[in-house]
């Protein structure tokens, strides 16, 4: 096993040793889209209509139109979790032993990014198991196809949790990346409802929805559990990891990112 | 990439170099002038002390060797390796224990040794001698199936020194590693580290601001407010008198004119 194999190996074993420490992470991070599931879904299935919309080839129950917007929610909190761990990390000094490290410091970033992500896949593979006990069968080669979908959603929204923790100075102020970024990125997408809906209701809200990374996630990982590539959502979610993963190698960089005339930085 | 740069190898600039050489650096934050033209060497195998009061800049000084900041201007070089242009090289041939707690306090021990361990490239059989090699250096055998948040303070810091010594340093920086610890375990600390000097030949540089921790023949560096006042050792600074009064004379005569 080479250098960089062992240092990735070393630092995902952390990430799941942290996560299998903290079993009340795992309960939240899985019973979160389930409440979601098993109330939210089947109150509204009588209310909320759908007409067939690909990537579904006939007309759907809610839950299981909702059901890859659940995954997307699972990976949109594991990825802003990840944020929080990082300032965590940063206040407590854990932080300053990676970056110390003699490996690049986007390999380290990157390392830790990818550690996370595959903890949160397996969430969201727990949760389409007690999906499917519900009720919500997909293709059973979906289950196989997701996978890519799943993580590089997972890459993207893990490096947006990333990018947010180099702004973040204190773990206080991370209620703000609750109010002005999980909550606004989750409503303002396709998870909970299609966006030809929202286009009747508000044409702005539509365009907003659009726009948005989330949307574009949930859509991939939408058209990949049942076997279909999306293209634009796939282009959409690549772009956005490159940027979002190549602004948090600008911010942790010692010379040059935010932090760099600012006491207290990176470490 | 397949390996950790500087790991286990020999770099030609290495060979012979002082384990730190510090020229010209200085460093703001803003409009604060941190380190101001801060400019000292530690010789291979020496012990350094780098002695100044509470924001005197010695936190500041160890983030730019650690490369947790760049430095505004001047160069850092760590046995021969520039940390700004081979910052890996120069990172391989350190270890640190910072001033703050650094381990993850969830996890054991030895689940930190090797995370440590693999941050360096260094997996497998090697991480678990080297660990194992490390925590009877420091004593702490007994204690490698611990939580690092179950062990006292001082075990604590012995843990961490020994995480710093895993990938076999040639520098090891200790930002008031003794900071918190009772008189007992604060000579033991540095007990240790001078037992480390003297067998494995490693150089030292311990940030503090508590003279009993200095021995005469030390090499001492004064910095206070961001300069370098003094660069001697301790014998030479005190001049036949008390450490601690040579300090203050030299402190409170730069505070005057201000």
């Amino acid at each position: 096993m080479t250098g960089a194999w062992i240092a990735f190996a070393g630092i995902a074993r952390r990430e799941f040793l942290r996560f299998t420490r903290q079993r009340e992470r795992f309960l939240a991070a899985l019973v979160r889209p389930l409440v979601w599931l098993f109330i939210f879904a089947a109150g509204f299935r009588s209310v909320l209509g759908l007409s067939i919309t690909p990537p579904y080839r006939t007309y759907v129950l809610y839950e299981v139109y909702v059901t890859p917007g659940l995954c997307g929610m699972i990976l949109l909190f594991a990825g802003m979790q990840s944020s929080l761990s990082m300032v965590y990390d940063r206040e407590t000094g854990a932080m300053r032993s990676l970056l110390v490290s003699p490996f690049p410091r986007w390999f380290l970033l990157g390392a830790k990014l990818t550690s996370a992500v595959l903890v949160s896949v397996l969430l969201v593979y727990a949760f389409l198991l007690i999906a499917y006990l519900w009720g919500i069968r997909p293709p059973a080669i979906g289950y196989l196809t997701v996978l890519p979908a799943l993580v590089l959603s997972g890459l993207m929204l893990g490096s947006l949790g990333l990018l947010i923790s180099s702004t973040i100075r204190q773990l206080e102020n991370f209620a703000g990346v609750m109010n002005f970024v999980i909550f606004p990125m989750f409503f303002a997408s396709s998870a909970l409802y299609p966006l030809w809906r929202m286009e009747e209701s508000s044409p702005l809200l539509h365009d907003i929805c659009a726009v948005n990374p989330f949307t574009h996630s949930v859509e991939l990982i939408r058209f990949a559990l049942y076997g279909q590539l999306e293209p634009l959502s796939l282009a959409v979610v690549l772009g956005c990891t490159l940027l979002f993963f190549g602004g948090t190698v600008f911010m942790y960089d010692p010379a040059k990112g935010l932090w760099r005339g600012r006491k207290g930085g990176a470490g | 990439m397949t390996r950790p740069p500087g790991v286990d190898t020999e770099a030609p600039g290495g060979h012979g170099a002082d384990a730190l050489v510090i020229a010209g650096v200085s460093h703001r934050f803003g409009r604060v002038t941190a380190l101001d033209d801060v400019s000292f060497t530690v010789p291979r195998g020496a012990f350094c002390a780098l002695l100044g009061v509470n924001g005197a800049g010695k936190t500041t000084l160890f983030a730019l060797i650690c490369r947790l900041y760049d430095s505004t201007s001047g160069q850092i070089r760590v046995a021969g390796h520039d940390a700004r242009r081979a910052p890996g090289k120069a990172l391989a041939r350190l270890g640190v224990v910072f001033q703050s707690r650094s381990m993850d306090g969830d996890l054991t021990v030895s689940q930190n040794l090797a995370y440590h361990a693999a941050l360096h490239g260094i997996g497998g059989r090697a991480a678990r001698l080297r660990a194992g090699e490390a925590l009877e250096m420091v004593e702490l055998s007994d204690k490698a199936g611990a939580r690092v948040s179950t062990l006292s303070g001082g075990q604590q810091r012995r843990a961490e020194v020994a995480r710093a010594l895993l990938h076999r340093p040639e520098l090891l920086l200790l930002d008031e590693a003794t900071a918190g610890l009772d008189i007992r375990a604060r000579a033991d600390l540095l007990a240790l580290v001078r037992r480390l000097i003297a067998k494995q030949g490693v150089s030292a540089l311990l940030a503090t601001h508590i003279f009993e921790e200095i021995e005469p023949r030390d090499h001492v560096v004064v910095l206070h407010q961001g300069k370098v006042l003094a660069d001697s050792t301790a014998e030479a600074l005190a001049a036949g008198d008390d450490l601690g009064a040579a300090f203050l004379a030299l402190t409170g005569a730069r505070r005057e004119p201000a």
